[in-house]
């Protein structure tokens, strides 16, 4: 069984050697004159002014912490979707109704967030 | 566990093979674009570098590989090479699962036409797109510019909104077919029985997702260049920022192809066993037929993007919220539902 990932081994150190490869030419062959216009980012050919580490919208936040909800649901649901075509009878009826009073759950849960104005950008 | 060298040299060979049509896939993908938008805008586009400019794409990679390698001084230098080195050996790792054709049979010796044939393809797909999400996100952050850490954070955003509804189509593809497994995923779609035509509400959110995930339009806000100057690769220049433009095309190449494997056919002729023609003629046939379908779904990626103009960002969380999570979620009851009534006795 384990034999069967040494491909996705192989292609994952051909995929690095490809992207160092990448990299590494222009910082070799290229020219380098740098000076401090240039390594001053970006900012509409103005002065910088402070810096980037700065604090963003909560909205982001947000975001993310139902998505963990919504894909740990999805990680559940996986192992359930791959063996439900090979259950017959009470247990296929039995792994039906559990799996739906779980994606009930979760869709309450997102009902919730919805009225709550989660969802909402402004 | 004994090693099998000849097996290792075959996947070897393999790989370098496929890595070498994608990444001339890529280039070509790009030129493809090009005149493919002019065509459209009434222009005419790369056509003076050799014959209607098919050698424009090499001498653009020859230029950006000679330009300067500018890192701002406030970056973090380490996190600014990492990322689009994370962007391309992700896309560039997703096709290992892909199935090309069924079996092939060359100096007497049966070759698959997957590069490894895993038992849970359809997981390492979602655990790679779940991974491009990293080089983008660390771009926007270790360049320590104000539009690229904005682009960065609306793409992480995005991408992992649409993330949801991408395994949630998937899981309806899994559950019809009771496996991971790509290879037999598509054995099961013979003659007409494609899973666009037993899932289109799961075919269409993936689509959709798929769209997302790649950053095309309508779903390009991470580098909605006239806000956000370049998105996350606002302060990369030479190779670094052509990478995240061959990881972009290269993730619309994958993506393609996964949508050909899962949902139109993958290598599937309907009904050429059929004709009896000889092993030989057929297994090329299987790999003409999955690059044509793939083909066409890259030109459909092509013409969408220069068709619907951009979303704004709040219309882009709430489809992804409010419209296409709940259909998936639906599509995913709705097809439990008929494999409960099919299946139950």
């Amino acid at each position: 069984m384990l034999t069967d990932y040494i491909p996705i081994v192989i292609i994952m150190t051909i995929a690095l050697v490809i992207a160092v490869v990448f990299i590494r030419f222009s910082t070799l062959f290229g020219p380098r004159k740098p000076n401090r216009e240039k390594l001053s980012p970006y900012e509409s050919g103005m002065e910088p002014v402070g810096t980037a580490r700065e604090k963003f919208s909560v909205k982001f936040y947000m975001v993310a912490v139902s998505f963990i909800v919504f894909d740990i649901e999805i990680v559940f649901l996986y192992p359930w979707a791959v063996s439900f075509l090979n259950l017959n009878g009470e247990k296929m009826l039995y792994a039906f109704i559990v799996a739906m009073i779980f994606i009930v759950l979760l869709a309450v849960g997102l009902i919730y967030e919805y009225k709550k104005d989660v969802l909402k950008w402004d | 566990m004994t090693v099998n060298w000849i097996e290792i040299l075959i996947t070897v060979i393999k790989i370098l093979l496929v890595q070498i049509i994608l990444l001339t896939g890529v280039a070509y993908t790009v030129y493809t674009e090009r005149r493919v938008s002019a065509f459209i805008q009434n222009r005419i586009g790369p056509n003076r570098v050799g014959p209607a400019g098919l050698l424009q794409p090499i001498v653009d990679v020859v230029k950006l590989l000679m330009k300067e390698d500018i890192v701002p001084n406030q970056a973090n230098r380490f996190i600014h090479s990492l990322a689009p080195a994370i962007s391309v050996g992700v896309a560039l790792c997703t096709v290992a699962v892909i199935p090309f054709g069924d079996k092939i049979i060359l100096f007497g010796r049966e070759i698959k036409l997957q590069i490894a044939s895993v038992n849970i393809g359809v997981l390492y797909i979602l655990a790679l797109v779940s991974l491009g999400v990293y080089g983008i996100t660390l771009s926007g952050w270790s360049s320590n510019s104000k539009y690229s850490l904005l682009g960065g954070l609306r793409a992480s955003a995005q991408m992992i909104s649409y993330e949801l509804s991408m395994g949630l189509s998937l899981l309806g593809i899994v559950l019809i077919n009771g496996t991971f497994e790509l290879d037999t995923i598509v054995l099961n779609q013979y003659g007409w029985k494609w899973n666009i035509i037993l899932q289109p509400i799961g075919f269409i959110t993936f689509l959709v997702a798929a769209f997302a995930e790649t950053n095309r339009t309508p779903f390009d806000l991470p580098e909605a260049e006239q806000e956000l100057v370049g998105g996350y690769h606002t302060e990369y220049s030479s190779m670094k920022f052509a990478l995240f433009f061959l990881a972009e095309y290269a993730n619309v190449i994958v993506s393609a192809c996964i949508i050909t494997t899962l949902y139109l056919g993958g290598w599937q002729f309907p009904y050429l066993q059929t004709f009896g023609i000889s092993p030989m003629i057929m297994s090329i046939l299987q790999i003409l037929t999955f690059l044509i379908k793939a083909i066409f779904v890259v030109l459909f990626f092509i013409w969408i993007r220069w068709t619907i103009p951009r979303f704004r960002y709040d219309q882009l969380m709430s489809l992804g919220w409010k419209i296409m999570l709940p259909a998936s979620l639906l599509n995913l009851v709705v097809t439990s539902i008929i494999v409960l009534l099919l299946k139950y006795n």
